[in-house]
């Protein structure tokens, strides 16, 4: 008898999901979900990306403030592009970089972002929608977020030059990245991007091992020297890679480089370990190497930084009350809690105005204006990572954003890039 | 296998058939059923997959359906594809050629100098202790040793016997090297310990009651004796080589190529035909290496 009841009582719960999941996927529901609050306290939703976002203190907070269970696989960023492509049925949201975006959208296994469910879509930084920081910056060379944040329509795949009503992802992280050093071994200022390939540090330089990545800061070295000018250094040309590329052969041949790092704790290990005084760096990287006590610049240089941008995304299968779900995992993600916690971490958050009422006056000015800090900085693990009176490598926002170079990208000649960067690893 | 045979084609005609391995007899493609299977379905299949995905088109997002030689003709006109394999068998010559000296020798100190099965069996597994953790941790675990400021140069340089570090120890070809050699030695020392255990101590008598000297008896009967070990040992250190790529790119700090780190570059980028089409011509090396081997060796005597 018991038995019999239960079955009943079960099956009509999934009856009743169903039709609110039909009426809400045939838009007979419009507007803000939280209406469902009590399903949506059921759902999981599965996310994967890079490890710079895919932290389980994201997903307890989230847990708490929502009730939606946030699954997250983190995994590099080769990795991430090639799941979101290969595997579409095996996420519900995708946590990715927008020159990702460049590969995956147009394969048709992500679905455009209605911004009319976006609450905070008027406040997210115009970095995202016309490209430009301050009215008089331009837009860096290469994928910049804002060449691929928008669609022309609700199924369409094909990239719209100017913002619509459909975006690809919704930004959440993005940063400006440079070469970190070891002040205390390089023993001079380094103030360009030329001195990576200075002879002084022979053999203690090192850069990422990520083909498009990599190039990237190599074109960045070369222009510096003055040896050439790109037109596009997010999209060479097949005489401007093989150029590059010879230029990096000479410099491995001529033992400049200690390593080429692939990871973010290899990075994280030869810079505290000595090995090398000057490299590609992240942002979070830095910030470990000085967490150990060991001193650790990420050094602004002349010619600017590189971008990258990252968002998130909604699987193409995803429908009804989970697409809902999503929607609101996204408005809790810009609502601030998570935006301040990337900003601590030394990344920049999509919507500022949200962020800034969770971080204190000292480390909105420590991390937002180039402000030297009025008490200790510490991360969100709680160690100590600036004290009073330090000021931020680089500076305020501004001062950051406003000079990216270039973009990380996705080459036309990407295909050529590859085997080309396998003769610069067998060389 | 052979003994078999021949006592089945001493029979009258009759009882050939039923008694000839691999019959045709239901028992016997019922007992080779699970294995065909397993093999067809994890071996097999992947393997033709491979070999189609080798032969289609790509762009930069997706594999196309259309037959094409190209990610071939891209592969061996490429200067880097040659010489990434000329790197990677590099790799496997030496590593083989150090792990076959320590494996013979060491298994031949357990084989022949120790006494006493229980120390035998007991040092041997102290030689397989290190197996205990993962191959990456073995291999990463080397880092802080031969680093820059690591342990060896420390020492180096407090006893004055070095004036600046030394930096060839760590990523670089010295650095591989000694990686696969601590990686692989065990994969030698096994199967030469197994053959050694079976040479018949008889014939070591004989050889010294003629007057055989001891490298006359490790030439003339030792090293014939364990010649199925040695070839199985080989198999293993040359086919494990040839396909590593995280020691590569952990020890080289990403400054040197291997087969394996090629192809990884190419399926990060989605270039999966590329990579499926360099995946067959290792395959196809790695064979004809195996097949070589196997001329020199009869490993079913072993078996």
């Amino acid at each position: 008898m018991t038995e019999k009841k239960t079955i009943d009582r079960r099956g009509l719960l999934k009856g009743a999901a169903a039709v609110a999941g039909t009426a809400i996927g045939s838009g007979a529901i419009t507007g803000f979900p939280t209406i469902w609050a009590q399903n949506i306290k059921n759902i999981t939703l599965r996310q994967f990306g890079t490890g710079v976002s895919n932290l389980n203190d994201i997903a307890t907070r989230c847990k708490a403030d929502t009730g939606i269970t946030i699954s997250m696989t983190a995994m590099d960023t080769d990795a991430a592009a090639i799941r979101a492509i290969t595997q579409p049925n095996s996420y519900d949201v995708a946590d990715i970089e927008y020159f990702t975006v460049k590969k995956v959208f147009p394969t048709g296994r992500l679905q455009p972002l209605d911004i009319k469910k976006i609450k905070y879509y008027d406040e997210i930084v115009p970095l995202f929608k016309d490209g430009k920081v301050t009215p008089t910056a331009s837009v860096g060379q290469g994928t910049a977020p804002c060449r691929v944040s928008y669609v022309e329509g609700a199924s369409s795949t094909k990239f719209a030059p100017s913002p619509t009503e459909w975006m690809t992802l919704i930004p959440t992280i993005y940063n400006a990245d440079t070469l970190g050093i070891r002040p205390d071994l390089v023993g001079k200022p380094i103030t360009h991007w030329k001195e990576l390939v200075d002879p002084a540090f022979k053999g203690k330089a090192a850069i990422i091992n990520i083909p498009g990545i990599g190039i990237m800061d190599a074109a960045m070295t070369i222009e510096s020297l003055g040896l050439m000018k790109y037109a596009d250094k997010g999209n060479m040309t097949k005489a401007e890679i093989d150029k590059t590329i010879a230029f990096l052969i000479e410099q491995k041949k001529a033992g400049q480089f200690r390593a080429f790092w692939k990871s973010f704790e290899e990075s994280v290990d030869l810079m505290a370990s000595g090995e090398v005084v000057i490299q590609s760096m992240w942002s979070p990287a830095v910030t470990a190497v000085r967490s150990k006590g060991i001193a650790c610049t990420f050094q602004p240089l002349a010619e600017g930084y590189r971008g990258w941008g990252g968002g998130l995304g909604i699987a193409k299968h995803l429908t009804g009350l989970e697409r809902d779900a999503a929607y609101e995992y996204i408005n809790w993600y810009l609502s601030g809690w998570t935006g301040a916690y990337l900003n601590r971490q030394g990344y920049y958050s999509a919507v500022l105005t949200t962020a800034q009422k969770y971080m204190s006056p000292n480390e909105w000015g420590y991390w937002m204006e180039g402000k030297p800090a009025t008490a200790a900085i510490m991360s969100p693990q709680g160690q100590q990572i600036a004290k009073i009176g330090d000021v931020r490598d680089g500076g305020s926002y501004y001062d950051r954003i406003g000079h990216i170079a270039c973009w990380n990208s996705v080459m036309d000649n990407d295909r050529y890039l590859i085997q080309k960067w396998n003769e610069f690893s067998v060389a | 296998m052979s003994t078999t045979t021949d006592t089945a084609a001493a029979r009258p005609a009759a009882s050939v058939k039923k008694a000839r391995p691999g019959g045709s007899s239901a028992g016997a493609w019922l007992l080779a059923t699970p294995l065909a299977i397993v093999l067809g379905i994890f071996l097999v299949i992947p393997i033709l997959m491979l070999v189609i995905v080798s032969f289609l088109d790509y762009n930069s997002v997706q594999i196309l359906w259309s037959f094409v030689v190209q990610n071939y003709i891209d592969a061996v006109s490429s200067s880097a594809t040659w010489e990434t394999f000329a790197v990677t068998l590099k790799y496997a010559v030496i590593t083989w050629a150090i792990t076959l000296f320590l494996g013979f020798w060491l298994s031949y100190f357990l084989a022949f100098e120790v006494r006493g099965a229980a120390w035998q069996m007991g040092l041997f597994l102290v030689c397989s202790i290190p197996f205990l953790t993962s191959n990456i941790i073995r291999t990463i675990s080397w880092i802080p040793a031969l680093g820059r400021n690591g342990i060896v140069n420390s020492v180096l340089l407090h006893f004055h016997l070095i004036h600046q570090p030394l930096t060839f120890l760590l990523y670089s070809q010295f650095a591989i090297i000694l990686a696969f050699v601590h990686l692989n030695t065990l994969f030698m020392v096994t199967p030469i310990f197994n053959s050694m255990m079976r040479i018949d101590r008889t014939l070591i008598e004989a050889a010294r009651d003629n007057g055989a000297g001891f490298w006359q008896t490790i030439v003339n009967v030792i090293l014939p004796l364990s010649k199925t070990g040695i070839g199985i040992g080989t198999i293993f250190v040359i086919t494990l080589v040839m396909g590593d790529f995280v020691s590569v790119s952990i020890m080289g700090g990403g400054q040197s190529a291997s087969v394996g780190i090629m192809i990884q570059n190419e399926m990060s980028q989605l270039q999966y035909p590329a990579a499926a089409a360099n995946a067959v011509i290792l395959l196809a090396i790695v064979l004809i290496m195996v097949f070589l081997i196997l001329r020199v060796v009869d490993i079913r005597k072993e078996l």
